[in-house]
């Protein structure tokens, strides 16, 4: 149980330093034209990978979940409907529980 | 639209995105009990690591009976990719000092996403916050209960939470898409270097390496 405790400890500090190390960049480094360039775009890419894999992998490997498939599905049309943000998420989240109730 | 407008419409943004999937707090607090967790260190875990996708990787290797060290270096790797988004919040938010630490805190995906999606930077700066307050408190209260309810609470899959944060970010990145063939093509290009890569590397990398794309997108 204490040894739990300390690698609790190493990830908070892990990740508080991680979050800093790019918030506190010197200005000489942020002001280069290429890293300028690179972290404007960055953040788009990232998210949409983070996209793909929460949706469609599941410990480690490929998985097209039929229940998040929909969420998602779901989504796009009401993105495509031009529903506010919270009608997008609950579209989402409302479909992918039927699915689940459906498929058991 | 006004200074004004634009802000008003980043504190609404801020508090969808951060009451939403501040929800899926549910889940964290319910999988950590779960794999073997106390309460105290999936609140301590959410207070201070703040950032779920690190925390839902240690408490998984723990529940697992994975080795801490690997676990642990795991969870870091998923946190790295904060590091990328900070290099383009520091821009935004020109925060020193004191400040500076607080904010630090709060640079993940979602904060990063709902300040992008400001038209100004002023309004970058409110989306940043108002998303990081309302989500910091909302995560760290539903980790509370759902550690707490892990029995009563069923499976938290079984309301579609966890397809919250998928199409938050998808919501949020809409308007970009929709207004950019580049950045739909770099968003396809990193989603499927994700996905490819998730079968041969551990947790975190897949994604940080889906930056790769970027670097095609500049070179071109």
């Amino acid at each position: 149980m204490t040894t739990l405790w300390w690698a609790i400890a190493a990830v908070c500090a892990g990740c508080y330093a991680l979050k800093l190390a790019g918030l506190a960049a010197p200005r000489r480094v942020l002001d280069h034209p290429v890293v300028s360039r690179f972290a404007e775009l960055v953040p788009v890419a990232l998210l949409a990978a983070l996209i793909a894999v929460q949706v469609f992998t599941a410990e480690g490997g490929l998985s097209a979940d039929p229940a998040r498939t929909a969420g998602l599905g779901a989504a796009v049309v009401a993105l495509l409907l031009r529903a506010p943000f919270l009608v997008v998420l609950a579209a989402a989240a409302g479909t992918t529980a039927l699915v689940r109730i459906f498929l058991g | 639209m006004d200074q004004t407008t634009h802000r008003s419409a980043a504190v609404r943004d801020g508090l969808g995105v951060g009451l939403a999937v501040g929800l899926s707090g549910l889940a964290f607090g319910a999988a950590a009990v779960t794999a073997g967790l106390t309460v105290p260190q999936a609140c301590v875990l959410s207070l201070l690591a703040f950032t779920g996708a690190s925390q839902f990787a240690l408490t998984g290797a723990v529940g697992a009976g994975g080795d801490l060290v690997a676990a642990s270096l795991g969870a870091l790797l998923l946190g790295g990719r904060n590091t990328l988004y900070g290099l383009r919040l520091a821009d935004l938010l020109r925060v020193r000092g004191p400040r500076r630490l607080l904010a630090a805190q709060g640079v993940i995906d979602e904060t990063t996403a709902v300040a992008l999606a400001q038209p100004t930077p002023e309004a970058a700066r409110t989306g940043f916050v108002t998303t990081f307050a309302s989500l910091y408190v909302t995560w760290n209260l539903t980790t509370l209960a759902g550690a707490f309810g892990t029995s009563s609470l069923g499976d938290p899959g079984m309301l579609g939470l966890d397809v919250v944060g998928p199409a938050a970010f998808l919501a949020i990145l809409w308007p970009r898409l929709t207004g950019s063939a580049e950045l739909r093509k770099l968003a396809a290009a990193a989603a499927v270097i994700a996905l490819c890569a998730t079968p041969f590397f551990p947790p975190g990398v897949p994604v940080l390496l889906s930056a790769v794309a970027v670097l095609v997108v500049m070179v071109r």
